[in-house]
C-alpha cells in the first residue's frame, strides 16, 4: 500500500492552547510546522476554560512569583516537582503579557492594568491573606486565548491539518521519534507526517468517566500513543473531581450554588453533609463532599429509580435570588437536567474534571523515561505539553488558574527547546518502514467484518466501570475488581466490529480508535490507583486515609506491559530553597 | 449523499462538526443530529451546517438562549434544537 507522506521540521499533535502556543513560537522562528487536529482547531477543549490564567502581576493584591510557587507546591500536596513549578511561576507574567500582545482582551481595572480575580488556594505571604492572581478575559478566557493563538498562527503560516486523527507515533529501532501516521477523517486515507521533532499536545482524558466535565474529544489520544511507543504514564491515579456535576451528564454546577445556600439531600430528604462535616457542611472541601455523595449512593440512599445520584436543593433560597444570582446555573439545569431549580432540586453526582497525570516530561517539554543512565532520559525527538503531559506542576492536585498557565508556559518552553534541537539536527532521519506498518495495523484491524461487540456499548461500560471503581470512592477491593473489569473490556474490544465500513467521515471508526486509547489509559489509571496505598491530593483512599511521605513521596510510572515503577519527586527548585513538607491544611 | 449501504456521508460530516470544545454543545448537537436529522427539511439541514460554523462561545450563547440571531433559517433550527433538548431527547 502506498501511503502519502509530508515532511516538516516539527509535527504538533493537538491544536488546543498548548499546541498552538508551541506552533506559534516555532513558526515565528522559521521552522516548518504542521499541526494535526482531529477537530477544527478552535473547537479544542481549551475553549471551555472560563476561569483564567494565574500570574503574580500584583495588580489587585500584593503578590510575587514566590507566593505563587508556594501555593502551587502546597496545592500539589508536595507531589509537584519544585523546579518545574519555579520555572512556571517565574514565567507566568511574561506569558500573560505575550498573550496581551497577541490580542487577548483581558478584563481591565480602572487604572488600565489587567484585572485579577481571587481563586481558591491563592495566598499572599505564604499562606496568609487571599491573593487575587487570576487574569481573565471575562468568563471566556480559554476562548479568547485559543482564537488569538489560532489567528496568530495563520499569520505566521503554520500548516494546519484539520480533521486528521493521529494513529500512532513512528519510532525507529534506535528509539528516535520520526513523526506520526495520521488518518484524514474526511477521505478515510492515511497520511504519514515525517518530522524531526514531534510534540504531543492532545489534552486530557476526562471521557474515561461516565460523569465528566470534558468534551467528547478528550479521549487521551496522545497519552495512549506515547504508552504504545514505550513511554510510561506518570501519576495517572491523580484525577481531579468536582462534587456537583449534573447527574448522568457531567456539566459543572459551581460551588457558588452552595455558597448561596443550596444544600445536598439524599433519598430520605436528609441533609447528609451535616453528618460528614458538622461545621462546614455543604461547603466542606471538594474531596470531602465528593466522597460523602459517593458513600450515600453506595449505602443505598441515592435518589431516583436507580438510586444513583443525590439532589442539590436550591428552591428554598427563593425564585428571585436564583434568577438574579444563579441565572447560568438555572439555564444549565433546565436544559440538561430538565428541572427548574426554582421549584425542583437538581440531580448531581461527582464529575471528573482534570487529568493531573500524563506523559512524563522535563521542564523543557522533552518526554523523559527511565533508562540505564537514570530515571529521566529524554526520548529523542519527542515532546509533550499541557494536560496530556506531566511535568509535574500540579502534582496530586491542580489549582484553579494553573491549567491555562501550564499549557502556555510549557508549550512555549517545548518550542524553545525544539528550536535548539532543529539547529543541531538539520536533516530528517531515515524513515522506518516497519514502524509504519505497525501503525497501519491499528487502522486495518477495524476493517474486519462480521458480528462482534459494539464499540458504543463497550465505551459506555468502560465509563461506568471507571466511575464505580476508580472514581472518588477508592479502596483495595473496589479498585482490584475495577482493574480486572477494565482488562476484560480490553479483551472484549478485540472482538468488536464496525458495521459502518465507509471511508468518508466514518465517525464510528474514529470512536473505535478513541476507545482503544481510553481503555489503555483506564488500565493505567486503575493500576496506579490500586498500587498507591495512601491518600494524597485528589487520590483519596478510604482504606489508607493519611498522606504517607515516607513511602509515597514519589511519582508513579505505568508501562504498557502492566509494569509499575517509581521515580523521586524533584524537591529542589532551580534557584530558591525548597518548600519543606507540611500537612496540606487550608 | 447516501451510498448503497445506507451510509449518509453528509450526516456523518455534520456529526463530526458537532464535536466541539464544550461538553454542553457536544450533548445538545450530537443528540439533535442522532435523533432529529432524518426528519429535517433540506433548508434546515443547510441552516444547521451554517450554525455549526459559528465559534463555540457564540454557539453556546445562541443555544442557551442568551443571544439571538437575525438569520431566520438559523433561528428556526436553534429553536428546534432547544425544543428537542427541553423534551428530554438531548
Amino acid at each position: 500500500m502506498t501511503i502519502q507522506s509530508r515532511k516538516f521540521d516539527t509535527l504538533i499533535i493537538g491544536a488546543g492552547g498548548g499546541g498552538l502556543r508551541a506552533a506559534l513560537q516555532l513558526a515565528r522562528a522559521d521552522a516548518k510546522v504542521a499541526v494535526v487536529s482531529k477537530v477544527f482547531p478552535t473547537r479544542s477543549h481549551t475553549v471551555a476554560a472560563q476561569g483564567g490564567v494565574n500570574a503574580a502581576l500584583a495588580n489587585v493584591s500584593p503578590d510575587n512569583w514566590h507566593f505563587h510557587m508556594f501555593d502551587t507546591v502546597k496545592g500539589s500536596d508536595y507531589l509537584g516537582d519544585q523546579d518545574a513549578i519555579e520555572y512556571m511561576c517565574r514565567a507566568a507574567p511574561k506569558v500573560v503579557y505575550e498573550l496581551e500582545h497577541f490580542g487577548v482582551p483581558f478584563s481591565r481595572r480602572d487604572d488600565g492594568n489587567i484585572y485579577q480575580r481571587a481563586f481558591g488556594g491563592q495566598s499572599q505571604d505564604y499562606g496568609g491573606d487571599q491573593a487575587s492572581r487570576t487574569c481573565a478575559a471575562a468568563d471566556r478566557t480559554g476562548h479568547a486565548i485559543l482564537h488569538s493563538l489560532y489567528q496568530q498562527n495563520i499569520r505566521a503560516r503554520t500548516h494546519f491539518f484539520d480533521e486528521y486523527f493521529a494513529l500512532d507515533l513512528i519510532k525507529d529501532e534506535d528509539g528516535y521519534i520520526l513523526g506520526a501516521l495520521t488518518l484524514d477523517i474526511e477521505s478515510g486515507e492515511p497520511l504519514l507526517i515525517e518530522a524531526k521533532t514531534t510534540l504531543i499536545a492532545t489534552g486530557g482524558a476526562g471521557q474515561l468517566f461516565r460523569t465528566c466535565t470534558n468534551a467528547l474529544i478528550n479521549t487521551g489520544d496522545g497519552m495512549a500513543m506515547a504508552l504504545r511507543a514505550g513511554v510510561p504514564l506518570q501519576d495517572m491515579e491523580f484525577f481531579q473531581f468536582h462534587p456537583t456535576g449534573i447527574a448522568g451528564k457531567g456539566m459543572l454546577i459551581t460551588e457558588g450554588v452552595r455558597g448561596e445556600g443550596g444544600y445536598l439531600v439524599n433519598a430520605d430528604g436528609e441533609r447528609f453533609m451535616e453528618r460528614y462535616a458538622p461545621r462546614a457542611k455543604d461547603l466542606a472541601s471538594r474531596d470531602i463532599v465528593s466522597r460523602a455523595i459517593s458513600v450515600e449512593i453506595r449505602e443505598g440512599r441515592g435518589c431516583g429509580p436507580n438510586k444513583d445520584f443525590v439532589y442539590l436543593k436550591v428552591d428554598h433560597i427563593g425564585a428571585d435570588v436564583i434568577k438574579k444570582r444563579l441565572p447560568g446555573i438555572r439555564d444549565l439545569a433546565m436544559t440538561f437536567a430538565h428541572v427548574d431549580p426554582v421549584d425542583s432540586p437538581i440531580p448531581v453526582y461527582p464529575t471528573a474534571h482534570y487529568t493531573m497525570g500524563g506523559i512524563p516530561t522535563n521542564r523543557s517539554g522533552q518526554v523523559v523515561v527511565p533508562e540505564m543512565e537514570g530515571p529521566e532520559e529524554p526520548v529523542p525527538g519527542l515532546y509533550a505539553a499541557g494536560e496530556c503531559a506531566c511535568v509535574s506542576v500540579h502534582g496530586a492536585n491542580r489549582l484553579g488558574g494553573n491549567s491555562l498557565l501550564d499549557i502556555l508556559v510549557f508549550g512555549r518552553a517545548a518550542a524553545n527547546h525544539i528550536i535548539g534541537h532543529l539547529q543541531e539536527h538539520r536533516y530528517h532521519r531515515q524513515m522506518d518502514k516497519t514502524a509504519i506498518e505497525k501503525a497501519l495495523a491499528r487502522l486495518k484491524r477495524w476493517e474486519k467484518t462480521g458480528s462482534g461487540e459494539s464499540v458504543p456499548e463497550l465505551r459506555t461500560e468502560l465509563r461506568k466501570v471507571m466511575e464505580e471503581h476508580c472514581g472518588v470512592f477508592r479502596e483495595q477491593a473496589v479498585l482490584s475488581t475495577g482493574l480486572e473489569k477494565v482488562k476484560l473490556l480490553k479483551e472484549r474490544l478485540q472482538g468488536a466490529r464496525l458495521k459502518d465500513q465507509s471511508k468518508i467521515f466514518n465517525t464510528a471508526r474514529i470512536e473505535a480508535l478513541e476507545l482503544e486509547n481510553l481503555i489503555d489509559i483506564g488500565i493505567a489509571t486503575v493500576a496506579s490507583a490500586l498500587a498507591r496505598t495512601e491518600s494524597r491530593g485528589a487520590h483519596s483512599r478510604v482504606d489508607y486515609t493519611e498522606r504517607d511521605d515516607a513511602s509515597w513521596l514519589k511519582h508513579s510510572l505505568y508501562f504498557h506491559d502492566g509494569r509499575l515503577d517509581y521515580k523521586p519527586v524533584r524537591l529542589k527548585p532551580v534557584t530558591v530553597d525548597p518548600f519543606p513538607l507540611k500537612p496540606r491544611v487550608y | 449523499m447516501v451510498d448503497n449501504k445506507g451510509i449518509d456521508s453528509r450526516r456523518n460530516r455534520l456529526l463530526w462538526s458537532c464535536r466541539r470544545g464544550m461538553l454542553e454543545l457536544d450533548l445538545l448537537l450530537n443528540d439533535f443530529i442522532l435523533n432529529k436529522y432524518e426528519g429535517l427539511e433540506l433548508h434546515d439541514r443547510q441552516a444547521l451546517g451554517a450554525l455549526l460554523d459559528y465559534p463555540d462561545a457564540v454557539l453556546f450563547d445562541l443555544l442557551m438562549g442568551k443571544s439571538i440571531t437575525a438569520d431566520q433559517e438559523i433561528a428556526s433550527v436553534i429553536k428546534k434544537i432547544r425544543t428537542s433538548a427541553a423534551s428530554g431527547t438531548a
